[in-house]
């Protein structure tokens, strides 16, 4: 019986390797795995073995029965896998052909690196803090330890607002730098506990507007974003290191900067950052004007006065602030040669970002 | 403020290459933003075209160095006509090396021509045969070499140079003489080569406006003594007591006047060093008397007046002048010696006479009294005047000169004194005048040098340095503070030539900035903040508002941003027409840039319009929104409103064309809608109502207001077709919305819940009923989603048709409803009751029929 078992295996898998389509799988499963194929007779016969022979035999019939399933299977995933695969020569693609558009906004260029500047800001724990556009000469020049008729009121050249009725010396202007904000805050956050006010640290962004001819490399309306920190602990050297860790994460961390001495009535002592033009690697270039370096921003301790203007006495605490402008950072970043393209909203422009 | 170093080098040792002592000032605030060579060789690999560069340039370098074998001093010692060119003219000169012919048009030697050997040669710059300088006859500065070339039959190799030509000033007259002492054969670089600095000067560093001001600077950052010029003059004449006099009768606005006086000068040209000088720093030489006054204040910072001394006799009637210093009479008038008559305002302070007004004071001199070329007897006057009034003279008079610049600044009374002292010596030198004995000093509001007191405890709490007061001591020393130690305190007195210290907390920031300077910004350790870090507030408002221009770039649109300043008539385009202009106040500007920019806008869809019109040549598909602030003005004159607004608009096809075609047919009115609904639910606000609305500037029929509970959000819809007429547009319709943002921000809720994922199948049917065409869609859908309650979870209606299979004047609208339980699977028996209900309802209450 065991040899017949034997011989009945062989032929039918045999017979297996023949087939070469569904259908025959199908006829060859009747026949081989089927009622009335040798191997289930085999089953039926077992009634006529010797009761002692019985358990030998009825297991080799199962076993293989077991071998014929399984081969069945691996037949039929074969020829399945061999006709998905003919299938798929007729499937071939030009993979040149263009995709289908799919349309995207975008956000303004702007606004995409104010975003990126709040996010590393707001890492070292700096809030955003937004103020009026619109503001008095009071906020914008004088709490700023800008006197009326100061030299320094020069450098920013103003737009007034005709406001109808005379106001003196606090006339309505447009905000020449978002600093304005430096005050708002920090007479909100010292009025609340006028004795022991709290440590500041906050971003201040937002649109600012000078008296100046638009040219390629000026504009009449600019965003800022200003950065203060005052506490009862903070010095020049907090200043460098906050300034310079940013200039790592914004510029990459191999950057070379440099801080330089400079002026700001708010700020003393103040300084101008530079970083190695990344444009020339230093060596000297167009967007350098031949220096090796870009100025990215000004930077400064606070003034005791602007601390005092704003609720915080200067013999406790100290501060440092800093000011720049996305544009020019966006400029230098993606080598925009005309900063006109920012308010023109060419989409020619806008969609490069 | 141009500094040659030659200049420099009076005062002060040059200790430190030129590249790099302008790196060491810009670090110090006094920014170097170029150096011009005007002779001196280039730093190594910097010269344009010369490859190789190694080192960093840290500054701009510009200009021309003066080759030393080819460029040298020589003799001119005749000057001969040329053969056949009467303008030409050939010298024979020794160059050291020889005697040379060279030939030359200058008219400054056509009158040494033909005179013979000279008795005393004339001293010039000559260039040699392939000597690089600058072509003097083209415009700007433009690099040549000296070729061998025949002219007019006269072989010529060689030149005498002019100004232009070495870069000294543009000047292509004639040509230089220098002084007579110069050394014939010696390299001129030698003799006279120079580099200058173009400082840019802040305003806390005016007292660094001059040659004197930037060796201060030089000596502290290089630790070095100044050589302080000589306030020595040699006087040999009679007292000028009695010989003039001086009141003042403001000493606020006129805190010193002093006077000096010099008779019998001959005016004549500056020795030719004077002039170089002069021109390297950007000013013109006159002659000697005029030249002394200018030398003096780049010198040493104090503008000076020069008055013709007899005519302020003759305007006495003989006797002696009495100087008298007082503010305008109203409409008094003085013609200045720019040669314009000027009005005064009350404010002016002027320089006087018994007779009337001789200058305008620390601004400029009137044109009668000024010294001319027939000078023989000068007063000299230097004064201090109060900076914001001489500010506020500048402004009102529109007018500047190089002493408004300095006084307007803030010039010490203590330089008044120097000044005359210094001005009225180089006048005798170069004038040979004699020097009146003494000086008529008035000084009735003597200056106050600040004393401040400083710390280590202060240095370490603002820079985070440790500085001893010894080393705080040094520094404030190297900047010539008068020091005195008490313990740990150190108290410095401010310099008399400075006045940019202030007292109390002013003081003490102004001299931690100057020990910050001179110790060194570089050598300050980076530190990270070890301060308390304040409350972790964010901004609420402002994460939303980004939040809504996430959603709303999702939504496939572009954001722009526009200048908020425009001009009434751009926005009254927003008018149909055949409409008035509308009489709407604005913020104006007092003192406008541009006319069409006068006004701060009062409408976002306005600007975003223009940017639709401007890409409208180029783009057949936009949608974009800007965010940004709208301005109205109070009505008090008191700070205007600002209102944040947000705008969208849409045009063109819904989708791109492509080779495969795509939804080419023009964005209307729903895709807007659409937008909107989308972003109201990214925002999770689902109380939001369309209602129809007819308002300028949309179309009567294709307009909504966007309602939320008592507020109105905004309004959108599709362009009316007169406004569109104001734009240059193509034909598809042009959708927009103008919302209130902060309406909305305010309405975002600060947490939303979410509905469990269902965990039983949904009952799905549609239905389509037929109801008047007249009838809001919303008010069916009301309907429905009130009879179905909560196991109706979803309603969408996916067609509206009109045409020959109902009746006319009638509509058919099909929706998928979707009925759900959480709890179990609904049965259709269940759903088939909703239905019933739903069904009844509609025709109730709008006469609806089901369609079968
Ligand atoms: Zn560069």
């Amino acid at each position: 019986m065991l040899d017949q078992l034997e011989q009945i295996k062989r032929e039918a898998l045999s017979s297996l390797e023949a087939v070469q389509d569904d259908e025959a799988l199908a006829q060859w499963k009747v026949a081989h795995l089927g009622r009335s194929s040798p191997l289930m007779a085999t089953f039926d016969d077992l009634r006529d073995v010797p009761k002692e022979e019985r358990p030998a035999i009825g297991r080799g019939a199962n076993q293989v029965k077991q071998a014929l399933e399984a081969s069945y299977e691996a037949k039929s995933d074969a020829l399945r896998a061999a006709a998905v695969l003919q299938s798929l020569e007729k499937e071939h693609l030009d993979v040149t052909l263009p995709g289908r558009p799919v349309l995207r906004g975008r956000l303004h260029p702007t606004t995409q690196t104010m975003r990126r500047i709040y996010g590393v800001f707001a890492e070292m724990g700096f809030q955003i803090y937004l103020s009026r556009e619109v503001e008095t000469d009071e906020y914008n020049f004088q709490l700023l330890n800008f006197p009326p008729h100061h030299p320094a009121r020069e450098m920013q050249d103003t737009l007034f607002v005709d406001s109808g009725t005379e106001r003196g010396d606090n006339p309505i202007l447009l905000r020449t730098h978002t600093s304005p904000g430096q005050i708002h805050a920090m007479r909100e956050f010292s009025a609340a506990n006028p004795d022991d006010p709290p440590p500041v640290r906050i971003i201040l962004p937002g649109m600012c507007y000078r008296y100046e001819q638009v040219t390629t490399r000026h504009e009449m309306q600019f965003n800022q974003i200003e950065g203060l920190a005052v506490g009862e602990h903070i010095t020049f050297g907090d200043l460098k290191g906050t300034l310079s860790d940013f200039a790592r994460r914004m510029f990459g961390q191999q950057v070379r900067y440099r801080f330089r001495a400079s002026h700001f009535p708010f700020t003393e002592p103040s300084a101008e950052m530079d970083i190695e033009c990344f444009v020339c690697g230093g060596e000297g270039c167009s967007v350098c004007k031949r220096t090796g370096w870009l100025e990215i921003l000004g930077c400064g301790m606070v003034h005791p006065i602007v601390l005092q203007n704003g609720g915080y006495d200067p013999d406790r605490y100290t501060g440092f602030a800093f000011g720049m402008g996305p544009e020019r950072i966006t400029m230098l970043l993606y080598r925009i040669e005309d900063i006109r393209n920012y308010w023109a909203n060419d989409f020619r422009f806008l969609e490069q970002f | 403020m141009l500094i040659p170093i030659s200049w420099l080098k009076d005062f002060v040792d040059i200790t430190l290459p030129i590249e790099e002592l302008a790196r060491v000032l810009t670090m110090a605030g006094l920014e170097v933003e170029e150096v011009i060579y005007v002779g001196l060789p280039f730093p190594e690999g910097q010269i344009e075209g010369r490859s190789g560069a190694h080192q960093r340039p840290e500054t701009k370098v510009s200009g021309i160095e003066w080759d030393s074998d080819k460029i040298v001093v020589a003799a001119v010692h005749e000057v001969m006509p040329h053969p056949d060119a009467d303008r030409l003219v050939l010298c024979r000169l020794d160059d050291g090396g020889g005697e040379q012919i060279v030939l030359t048009g200058a008219p400054n030697l056509y009158p040494y021509k033909g005179k013979g050997a000279l008795e005393k040669p004339l001293k010039v710059p000559y260039a040699r045969e392939g000597a690089r300088i600058y072509d003097g006859h083209k415009p700007g500065q433009v690099l040549m070499t000296l070729k061998r070339a025949k002219i007019r039959g006269v072989e010529s190799y060689s030149m005498i140079c002019s100004e232009k030509e070495l870069g000294i000033s543009d000047d292509h007259e004639g040509i230089i003489v220098l002084d007579d002492d110069a050394p014939v054969g010696v390299p001129l670089v030698d003799y006279m080569g120079d580099a200058v600095f173009d400082i840019a000067i802040t305003p806390n560093i005016a007292r660094d406006a001059n040659i004197l001001g930037v060796a201060r600077e030089v000596t502290a950052l290089t630790n070095q003594a100044l050589r302080s010029p000589s306030y020595k003059f040699e006087a040999s004449g009679a007292p000028i007591a009695g010989q003039a006099a001086v009141e003042i009768t403001n000493p606020e606005l006129n805190p010193r006047f002093v006077l000096g006086l010099i008779r019998d000068v001959k005016i004549a040209p500056s020795p030719y060093w004077v002039q170089r000088r002069l021109l390297l720093a950007g000013m013109r030489p006159i002659y000697n008397i005029v030249d002394a006054t200018n030398y003096t204040m780049l010198e040493v910072g104090e503008p000076l007046h020069a008055f013709d001394y007899d005519v302020l006799v003759e305007r006495v009637g003989g006797k002696a002048p009495k100087i008298i210093t007082r503010t305008a009479r109203a409409g008094e008038r003085l013609t200045t010696l720019d040669g314009e008559e000027r009005t005064l305002s009350d404010f002016t302070v002027l320089v006087c006479d018994s007779e009337g007004a001789l200058a305008i004071a620390g601004v400029m001199g009137g044109a009668e009294s000024e010294v001319h070329e027939g000078t023989r007897n000068v007063l000299l006057e230097g004064a201090a005047w109060n900076f914001i009034n001489i500010r506020r003279t500048i402004a009102d008079q529109r007018m500047s000169s190089e002493a408004a610049y300095r006084f307007s600044r803030g010039v010490h009374p203590a330089m008044a004194e120097r000044g005359v002292r210094r001005g009225v010596e180089l006048m005798r030198q170069w004038s040979g005048g004699v020097i009146a004995e003494g000086l008529i000093d008035n000084y009735p509001l003597p200056s106050s040098d600040p004393s401040v007191e400083v710390t280590p405890r202060d240095v370490q709490r603002w820079l985070g340095i440790e500085l001893t007061p010894e080393e705080i001591a040094d520094i404030l020393r190297r900047l010539e503070f008068n020091v005195e130690m008490n313990g740990n305190t150190v108290r410095a007195t401010s310099p008399d030539h400075r006045l940019d210290i202030g007292a109390g907390v002013t003081g003490v920031a102004d001299l931690l900035e100057e020990i910050a300077r001179i110790y060194g910004y570089e050598r300050i350790p980076e530190t990270r903040m070890a301060d308390e870090l304040p409350p972790q507030t964010g901004n609420p408002a402002l994460e939303k508002e980004e939040h809504m221009r996430d959603l709303l770039v999702e939504l496939g649109m572009q954001e722009v941003v526009n200048y908020r300043l425009t001009s009434p008539e751009r926005e009254a385009r927003l008018l149909p027409i055949g409409t008035g202009p509308v009489d709407a106040s604005y913020v104006r500007l007092a003192n406008p840039i541009a006319s069409d920019r006068h006004v701060l806008r009062r409408s976002l869809l306005s600007s975003v319009l223009e940017v639709v019109e401007l890409n409208a040549r180029n783009r057949e598909r936009i949608a974009l929104f800007e965010i940004g602030p709208v301005f109205r003005p109070s009505q008090d004159g008191s700070l205007p409103v600002e209102v944040l607004r947000l705008a969208i608009a849409l045009t063109g096809p819904r989708a791109q064309l492509s080779w495969q075609g795509g939804d080419t047919t023009a964005m209307d009115f729903y895709d807007l809608k659409g937008a909107l609904e989308e972003l109201f639910a990214g925002l999770h606000i689902d109380t939001v109502r369309f209602e129809p609305d007819e308002t300028t500037p949309y179309h009567p029929g294709k307009c909504a207001q966007i309602i939320l509970g008592d507020n109105r959000l905004g309004t959108m819809g599709e362009m009316h077709p007169l406004v569109r007429e104001h734009y240059d547009l193509p034909e598809t319709p042009l959708i927009v919305a103008e919302l209130d943002l902060q309406l909305i921000l305010d309405a975002i809720p600060g947490r939303h819940t979410i509905r469990p994922v269902p965990a039983f199948p949904p009952v799905l049917e549609d239905i389509a009923v037929i109801v008047d065409e007249n009838m809001p869609a919303e008010r069916v859908l009301e309907v429905i989603e009130g009879v179905g309650g909560k196991m109706l979870v979803e309603v969408r209606l996916f067609d509206v048709y009109r045409g020959e299979q109902i009746e006319a004047g009638k509509k058919s609208l099909a929706y998928s409803l979707a009925y759900q339980a959480p709890d179990r699977t609904l049965t259709d028996k269940e759903a088939a009751k909703i239905r019933g209900r739903i069904i009844r309802r509609l025709e109730q209450e709008l006469g609806a029929q089901l369609r079968s």
